[in-house]
């Protein structure tokens, strides 16, 4: 009759999550006498241990009391809301973040950050006892609760065997004296007679147990009320001095049934360790061992599950349109049924409703993956918060446009360049209060993250309202590492470009947050890699912009189809400039087989699509051909080919499953007609047709260099 | 009783082949591909087969023989690793499928050491059933993919065209 309580664990793990970014959301904004906002973190603390402990996570249901209890006696207004309580309740979410990741992980997580958090929590909880005195004495307390110091409670609890006979579990009792203060559990095996004497229904076990309570004797008799009449209870007097120097001891009591209890106590005082044992009268064997491995995780199950929520009204929609889908196909049938030419008219007109439904299904199943960015921006205010605390200046944040949705993968994966521009911005970006407030600003930086739609593309914006980017530092700076000559004139935006090369920094100090030049490279990679771009605006004094466009899906892509020779081509159509027919005049040849051609004022250098990729082409001469220009990373190029086709939303496949990347290809598509098309992956053709060039250019130099040798 | 398995052979060149019947999960006439850039000759190119996208290799122009014209016969065979969860499915082109054989593991020897056009990898063994020899292939390898690409081809296809390239525009 056992559940399996480990399939369970995916969801309690995901809930935890979500109630940590909750609770941490939550301390952010939290204010003075907001009695909703506390309500919120501490129902969130409190279903995370409430889970915690359903599923043995002794661990977190620990360290989540004391958190609780911290937030019950704010929630009481028996506790002043101070700054450092919420940094302490926010470095606490971490720890329990990092202990639920472990249990995610399967893994050991490492303690002495949470212990130390823990030890943090206990002293502010004591400090509280002793506040709640002084506000009583002088009046202004409101409740009267609680005025006693906490006292150490020792508690022998013999029970008698039969005791779990009569349908009381000795861990419901210690979970409700948990309930009243930290508690030490201490197990007492002498009376265990050998193995082969056990009878399962019994209970040999006897507990010594610490409390560390506020409470009274008679708060603690009344947990012990049910079962006063068979056990043996003895409550000691207070004692003061509570440094006890016992050796933990832990008992792991295994039974068929596969449930499993530990029960350990601690030595160190300040590490409340609740542990609770279980004598279930159902086991059947019953095996003592002294070990030192303190948990013993029932479950296997990856927590990785990558499941998303999706609102019902999404799913209504599907369910509507599939019934749709239903009726169209069955009208279709009936009119094939019995199919004569009067009836075209009709199939048309199914058909086309057929279109309609498809296309509106694949919108809706799309809109599933679809997820609010507010799922990437909920981490920044925490970020905000922490760094300029640590800096010493004053941020606020702007969140704009949080509702625009975004496919999940893509969701996850901008995560982290997002994360690397917003430091950026409060490293670089936002100036110290005095230097603000000497340039005339308010001593108060202000950092907008605004998410919109463009087109087919959804936009990112980070602005800043700092002392936006020195020019003429990142130019000299360039031009010490090599990367452009001291004599190029460059545009501001090709000057602003610059800060993306490989080991760029202008920060004169380098700080833990930023400074050290590795990132915005490998920001610009990210985000290209998600098929986006980024832009940057600054206005000295003014402050700086970062655009990220980035496409709504990874899975889906507006193509333009080409033909070259007998192959059909895609180019994502978000990189397409224009198309045309090239005029003669301005085609000019420069060295080598490079072809140029003039496009109002700029130079677009050519790539033949037929020769970059050995395949035979209906037209080799620029002439006949049709010029598609495209542009990626700034850099325009014109693509010959043979023919435009159609424009369609390809559905893009992974050509790496069963074969390998190919140069100049990022994927392929199945077509209507059900043959494969390649989509033309642009910034890797432009490095392909660059590299060719500078090797053929090589080989002339070497083929020029033999002649040279052979006339000489 | 001794384990016997069953292959699948057919023809390339006037020889037989064999590979083991449960990696392949079908056969297919010859359809046209769509082909891929700057890829060595054996890769024709890549089929849509029931919407995964795969690779096929003419296994004549693998093992270093003269390719040969596709007639109604040409089928490809469709291989794919049945003990793996995430199979790399590879259709290869072979010049027409023969037959099932079964062969007991004693009854099938080593490859000779030297004398085969055919990369040393690739083979299992031979076994020879009514006077007729039987090259059986090794098909963990010929569904490796850095066995079936190896680089060198790579190099020396890319060389070759570079040469070609600027041969052609002197």
């Amino acid at each position: 009759m056992s559940v399996d309580l480990s399939q369970f664990i995916p969801s309690f793990l995901e809930e935890s999550f979500e109630g940590l970014e909750l609770m941490e959301s939550s301390l952010l904004n939290l204010e003075q006498g907001d009695d909703e906002t506390i309500n919120s973190i501490f129902r969130a603390a409190h279903s995370i241990k409430g889970g915690a402990g359903t599923f043995g996570f002794e661990h977190v249901t620990e360290f989540t009391h004391l958190v609780e209890t911290l937030l019950d006696e704010m929630r009481d207004g028996r506790r002043e809301i101070t700054q450092n309580d919420v940094e302490l309740l926010l470095k606490s979410v971490d720890c329990m973040r990092l202990l639920i990741e472990a249990i995610r992980d399967e893994q050991e997580c490492d303690r002495t950050e949470i212990d130390e958090t823990a030890k943090l929590l206990t002293i502010a909880l004591n400090q509280t006892a002793s506040v709640d005195v002084d506000n009583n004495e002088t009046g202004s307390g409101t409740t009267n609760q609680q005025v006693t110091q906490n006292t150490l409670w020792d508690i022998t609890f013999i029970p008698e065997h039969h005791l779990v006979q009569t349908g009381n579990d000795p861990l419901l009792l210690f979970n409700a004296l948990a309930d009243l203060g930290p508690i030490t559990v201490e197990a007492n095996c002498k009376d265990l007679p050998p193995i082969t004497d056990i009878d399962p229904t019994e209970l040999y076990i006897s507990w010594h147990l610490t409390l560390d309570s506020a409470a009274s004797e008679e708060d603690i008799r009344e947990v012990f009320e049910w079962v006063e009449d068979e056990c043996q209870l003895i409550i000691s007097q207070p004692v003061k001095d509570q440094q006890d120097s016992q050796q933990p001891e832990e008992i792991v009591i295994d039974k068929q049934g596969g449930d499993f209890t530990s029960v350990s106590s601690a030595s160190d005082s300040s590490e409340q360790v609740l542990a609770s044992a279980v004598a279930d009268n159902a086991s059947s064997t019953l095996e003592s061992t002294t070990t030192t491995k303190s948990q013993k995780q029932p479950s296997k199950t990856k927590a990785d599950v990558g499941s998303i929520r999706v609102g019902v009204d999404k799913v209504d929609s599907l369910i509507n349109l599939v019934g749709e889908l239903v009726i169209t196909q069955s009208m279709l049938s009936e009119l094939g049924n019995d199919f004569d030419l009067s009836k075209i008219e009709r199939l048309t007109s199914g058909l086309e409703q057929l279109l309609q439904n498809t296309k509106e299904l694949q919108e809706s199943v799309m809109r599933i993956r679809m997820l609010p960015i507010s799922f990437a921006f909920n981490r920044f205010p925490r970020l905000v918060h922490d760094l300029s605390n640590k800096m010493n200046k004053e941020i606020e944040l702007v969140l704009k446009g949080e509702q625009t949705e975004l496919d999940k993968t893509v969701m996850e994966q901008i995560g982290d360049p997002l994360t690397h521009l917003v430091r950026n911005a409060v490293d670089h970006g936002i100036e110290t209060a005095e230097q603000r407030l000497a340039s005339g600003k308010p001593a108060k930086g202000v950092i907008t993250l605004d998410a919109y739609h463009q087109g087919g593309s959804i936009v990112i914006e980070i602005s800043d309202d700092g002392s936006g980017i020195n020019r003429q530092a990142v130019f000299d700076k360039a031009v010490e590492k090599g990367v452009v000559d001291k004599n190029t004139v460059l545009n501001d935006n090709q000057v602003f470009d610059l800060i993306f090369e490989p080991g760029f920094s202008t920060a004169k100090e380098i700080s833990d947050i930023s400074g050290r030049g590795v990132g915005m490279d490998v920001v610009k990679k990210n985000i290209q890699s998600l098929g986006g771009r980024i832009q940057v605006e600054s206005e000295p004094g003014k402050g700086s912009t970062f655009k990220v466009n980035l496409p709504l899906t990874l899975a889906i892509l507006d193509g333009q189809l080409v033909r070259v020779g007998s192959e059909t081509y895609i180019i994502p159509l978000i990189t397409i400039v224009e198309s045309l027919q090239a005029k003669p005049e301005h085609i000019n040849r420069v060295s080598g087989d490079m072809l140029l051609y003039r496009l109002r004022e700029d130079n677009v250098p050519i790539i033949p699509v037929c020769k970059l990729f050995n395949i035979d082409a209906e037209h080799q001469r620029v002439e006949d051909a049709l010029l598609v220009v495209v542009e990626s990373d700034g850099q325009k190029v014109g693509l010959m080919v043979d023919d435009l086709l159609a424009q369609q939303q390809v559905v893009i496949k992974s050509l790496q499953d069963n074969y390998q990347q190919v140069e100049g290809i990022s994927g392929a598509t199945i077509l209507g007609d059900g043959s494969v098309a390649m989509i033309l992956d642009i910034p890797g053709m432009i490095t392909m047709a660059m590299n060719n060039a500078s090797q053929s250019q090589q080989k002339y130099g070497d083929i020029a260099k033999n002649l040279e040798g052979v006339m000489s | 009783m001794e384990q016997e398995q069953e292959y699948l052979t057919f023809l390339i060149g006037g020889e037989e082949f064999g590979v083991d019947i449960l990696c392949v999960q079908e056969i297919r006439v010859w359809s046209s591909v769509t082909e891929l850039p700057n890829k060595p000759d054996y890769l024709k190119g890549v089929i849509n087969l029931r919407g995964v996208i795969i690779p096929i290799i003419d296994l004549r122009q693998r093992f270093g023989k003269e390719p040969l014209e596709y007639d109604h016969q040409t089928v490809t065979i469709i291989l794919s690793d049945h003990n793996e969860t995430r199979p790399m499915v590879v259709g290869i082109v072979v010049d027409a499928v023969s037959e099932v054989y079964k062969f007991s593991q004693s009854s099938i020897s080593n490859p000779p050491e030297f004398g085969s056009q055919i990369d040393r990898c690739f083979l299992k063994g031979l076994a020879s059933i009514d006077d007729k020899l039987i090259i059986l292939l090794d098909t963990q390898t010929l569904l490796d993919q850095d066995e079936l690409y190896s680089v060198n081809d790579h190099v020396k296809a890319k060389d070759n065209s570079l040469t070609e390239n600027v041969e052609t525009t002197i």
